[in-house]
Formats: structure tokens, sequence, C-alpha cells
């Protein structure tokens, strides 16, 4: 049985919801640069509206957990908490790169996102044997010159707006071993709704308070006793 | 009416159960200051990611000490404050009240001080002047009614929070400055520094910052010995008792009121509470203070400001954040 879950995700330039029922999946997609927080629970009242199901009828919430915007991976996980802790369903956190891994048409991806401070969120997926894409190694933030592709296969796909800023500076060491890219990927909840699919039939399911973001760069602020 | 109230605009993290029947049910706080005590002040990155870890285990704690009952709304901070602190209370609120099928509203901090004192057993009457000191505000208020408010005076650029952190700074002390400047001016000896009393003459404004160039001034003078320090301290908490006495008192004569409200976490400074009480019952006026865990943030002072908002407030969906929601757009909500 697939379960009824409904998605968020506002990591990054996009605003999404998806709402997965018996093997269908209702969406909503909008590019918003910021202004997340306004859209997000009217597109949840609408897909479930459209859907014509209450809250209730969910068995879980999924949400994109990171890396991304610090504020907007903070929106959806408050958000999830507020609603899971409220119906008293668990969730389930999925990496945003593995989201954007899930949209592009490829077994493997080298999925790597602007973080600002000329780094960028980085790691390498490939699809394992029920096609949900699965992470090789860590996910890292680094330069771009010290983004890592795994030994072996030579066929990889690059996705992310790390591809965009920042190609000049994965090309010269990835280039033979990525042919094509698409720099301008945006997470799309409907995406997210097939890993978390899996992951619930693999029993992940966390209680509300566990809806956390993982940020990956965790070094924010001086110690005033590393500024001496 | 029973309202969860939601506080996250700054380093602690607060909720409260308030009903209007019953008065306050229970209400929990997280004090981040540990966290940022390492890094000299509050990193806002960092208080944000410890609210969003935070927030939901309180709510959780204070709603299964209360026992079941239906809560009809939920209060939020929704500004003034630190940005992506403030959206974490808002975007939990929404999320729990959409579950929950109840209306949320942001609500104003400093409407949550003003009426702070109201949660007491025995709160005092309307009107009053409010002094709010805080490490964000220093400011006074003719309080008429919940809802009805009129500014008499504020802080031009520092707020006396802000003074007392910077100074503790400036003498090693860490943050916050507040209680670590209070308990080394105990042992000062008035008289050996004298700074001078910005405005004290003039009208309820208030200015703090050439208070903390002249400290910074003494201090790169020298202070040789541990004495030295302590009567630094005396004289700089002394200057600002002064000021804030002076200009409380001139407030109440200016409004022809008898009552005087102080809130805010500097209003916790006993030197502070005990010149007060002096000048305005030799007056013939009375002094109050919210319990001492209300006069800082907290979630039950939210509560309470909510459970007069939410009457007849539309059910939103979408949320903000208001980082710099004017005072002045308290005077004009419906």
């Amino acid at each position: 049985m697939t379960p009824c879950l409904l998605a968020l995700e506002t990591s990054q330039n996009a605003c999404s919801v998806a709402l997965s029922m018996e093997g269908a999946v209702i969406g909503r997609w909008e590019r918003l640069p910021q202004g997340h927080a306004a859209r997000l629970l009217p597109m949840v009242d609408e897909v479930l509206a459209e859907a014509g199901i209450g809250l209730v009828a969910l068995d879980a919430f999924a949400y994109g957990q990171g890396p991304g915007s610090f504020t907007g991976l903070r929106i959806a996980a408050a958000v999830v908490q507020g609603l899971a802790f409220g119906i008293h369903r668990p969730v389930v956190p999925v990496s945003t790169l593995a989201v954007l891994a899930q949209s592009l048409e490829a077994t493997h991806s080298l999925i790597a996102i602007d973080a600002r401070m000329d780094q960028v969120y980085w790691g390498a997926y490939v699809r394992d044997s029920d096609g949900v894409p699965e992470l090789v190694g860590a996910e890292e933030v680094t330069a771009p010159e010290a983004v890592r592709l795994p030994e072996g296969d030579d066929n990889w796909l690059g996705g992310g707006s790390g591809w965009d800023r920042y190609v000049d500076r994965l090309l010269p060491h990835l280039g033979p071993r990525v042919r094509t890219w698409h720099p301008d990927l945006l997470p799309d909840a409907r995406h997210l709704i097939p890993i978390a699919s899996a992951y619930w039939q693999r029993g992940v399911a966390l209680p509300a308070e566990q809806a956390l973001p993982v940020y990956i760069r965790n070094k924010v602020a001086k110690r005033s006793s590393d500024r001496e | 009416m029973r309202v969860l109230g939601i506080e996250t605009s700054c380093d602690d993290t607060g909720v409260a159960l308030y009903d209007e029947d019953i008065g306050l049910i229970g209400h929990r706080l997280a004090s981040q200051g540990p966290l940022h005590a390492e890094y000299g002040g509050v990193v806002p990155e960092l208080a944000s990611r410890d609210h969003v870890r935070a927030l939901l285990p309180l709510v959780s704690d204070l709603l299964l000490a209360a026992g079941p009952g239906r809560v009809d709304g939920i209060a939020y901070t929704q500004g003034p404050g630190l940005a992506g602190a403030l959206l974490v209370g808002a975007a939990f609120a929404h999320g729990l009240a959409y579950a929950w099928g109840i209306p949320a509203i942001g609500i104003h901090h400093l409407e949550g001080h003003l009426l702070a004192p109201m949660l007491d057993p025995d709160p005092p009457s309307f009107p009053f002047v409010a002094l709010l000191v805080s490490g964000g505000h220093t400011l006074l208020m003719d309080v008429e009614a919940v809802g009805c408010y009129r500014k008499l005076g504020e802080s031009l650029d520092d707020a006396a929070g802000e003074a007392f952190d910077k100074t503790a700074q400036l003498l090693g002390l860490g943050y916050p400055g507040g209680p670590a400047i209070e308990r080394l001016a105990a042992t000062g000896r008035p008289g050996r520094y004298r700074f001078t009393r910005p405005l004290l003459e003039r009208g309820l404004d208030f200015s703090f910052s050439g208070l903390k160039t002249q400290v910074l001034m003494a201090v790169r003078a020298g202070l040789a010995e541990p004495q030295a320090h302590a009567d630094l301290a005396q004289a700089f908490q002394e200057a600002v008792v002064d000021v804030l006495t002076h200009k409380a008192m001139r407030a109440l004569l200016t409004a022809g009121r008898s009552r005087l409200v102080v809130a805010g976490g500097v209003s916790a400074n006993t030197a502070l509470r005990a010149a007060l009480n002096t000048a305005v019952t030799k007056e013939g006026g009375s002094v109050h203070y919210p319990r001492l865990e209300f006069c800082t943030d907290n979630g039950a002072m939210i509560a309470y400001a909510g459970a007069w908002r939410l009457r007849g407030a539309p059910h939103t969906l979408g949320f903000t954040a208001r980082p710099r929601w004017p005072l002045e757009d308290l005077y004009s909500l419906p």
C-alpha cells in the first residue's frame, strides 16, 4: 500500500507542496525567491481541497530537510512540526539534494547547489533497485573545486544551481565524467513523494519534534575565543 | 477563550496557555543565554536554529501538564525581533492552528510587555504609565486600556539594557550584562566616577549612547585595581537609574497618572526598583512590576494579548514575520 502523504518543500527559490493518494499525486509549485511563508499553507489547503480530503486522512508528513536556505528550511520544518503534532502523525524527512536527483532522468546524478560564500552543497546519487536516488558517500559543503565523484561509473548527470554559478570551477576536474548538466533545476515536492513513500515503506516514521532542518553548514558564527 | 502563546523573537523560547476564565494555566521557557554567551551576544542564526529544536518539546510538555481541554486560538510574536527567529514561531503556530482548525494571530512584542502586569493575581487597574526597559527597548507609554496606547517617550539611540550589555562587555563581564553589572555595582563606592545624565531635564526621550562612550573613556584611562571596576559599575548603574527614575516621574506627571508599571529585563534591577519605589510612593502613587519571570521575554504575555486580539480575528493561512514592526501600528490595530 502506498501511504497517503503530504510533502512540503521550501528550501530554495521555489515553494511547493504535493499530496499523494492512492497512487495519484496532486501538487502546487511556484518559483518564489522569498515569501514562502505566505504561500505554503494556502497551497496545502488547495491540494487537500482538490483531493476532497481532510488533514486526518494523511498517514504522514514529508518535507525537504535541506540543505538550502536556512530560513526556508525552518519554514517547512516548523510548519510540518505544527501539522504533525496537531493531528498526531509522524514525519518523513528527505534530503533536498535527493529531491533534485529524483527529478533528473538519470541513474547517476551529481547534485550541487549554490551555498554562497564561494561554496556548494553537493552529493552524488545513484538510483537503487526501487528506483530511489541513494546517496553515495556524504552530503558536503565545499569549494566547487573540492567536489568529487565516486570511483567507477563514468556517466553522470549534473544538476542544481551550483552548475549555474560555478560551472567553470566544476568542469575542469569533473568534465570528462559529467557530460551534461541542468543548472536551472529547482526542487518540487512532487519529486519528494516517491522518495518519502519508499522511506515510509522501509519504516521511516519520526515523531513531529524530529522534523528538523539539516543545514550541512554548521559553523555560522565565530566564538569570542576564536577571534583572539 | 483559551489561548496558546508562543514567543520566539530573540533568544528565549517561551510558551504559555492562558484561559480568560481561569487565568494563566501554565508556561514554559527555554533560555538560550549560555549558547550565545560564547559569542559575546545573540547570534541570530544560532537563535533560530535553537528555536526550531526547542519549541515543540516545550509546547508538548505544557499541554501535557495542562491536561485535556480545547485550545481556541494561537498567538505568536510577529515582531519586532530577529526575522529568522520570529518565522519559526509563526510557522509552527500556523501549522498547528491549521491542524486544529483554529485561528492564529501575530502579536506585537511590545504589546505583550505592556500587558504583562495584567497576568498578576492582583493586576494594576487602568490607566497607568508603563516604563519598558529591556535590551531592545526603552519606552514610556500611557496605557489607558487594552489596545489603547500613547507613546510618551523612547530612547533616541541605545536601549538601557543595551547600555548594560555594552558596559559589561567593556568590563570583561560577559553576556548578558545586566545581572553582572548589578552584582559588581553592589561593592562599588559612590563618588569616584561621575557620569552625565543625558537629556535629564528635557522631555521624555532617552539617550544612552553618550553614557557608553563615557564608560569607554574611563576604561581606556585605566582601571588598575578590582575596586575601580566596581566603582565604575556603581557609577554607571546610578546614572541609568537616575535617568529612568527622573523620566518615569515626569511621565506620570505629564500623563496625569498615579500608577507606574515597569517591565522588561532591566526592571529586574534592584537598584532601579528601590529608586522608583521611593520616588513614586513619595508622590502618593504606586509602582507595579510583573512577576520576575514575566519581566523578560515570555509566552504568557503573548497568550494574554492574544486572548484580546483573537476576538473576531480572521483565519489566515499565509503568514509573515515583521522584524521592524513600528510601535505606532499598535494604535491603529482593529
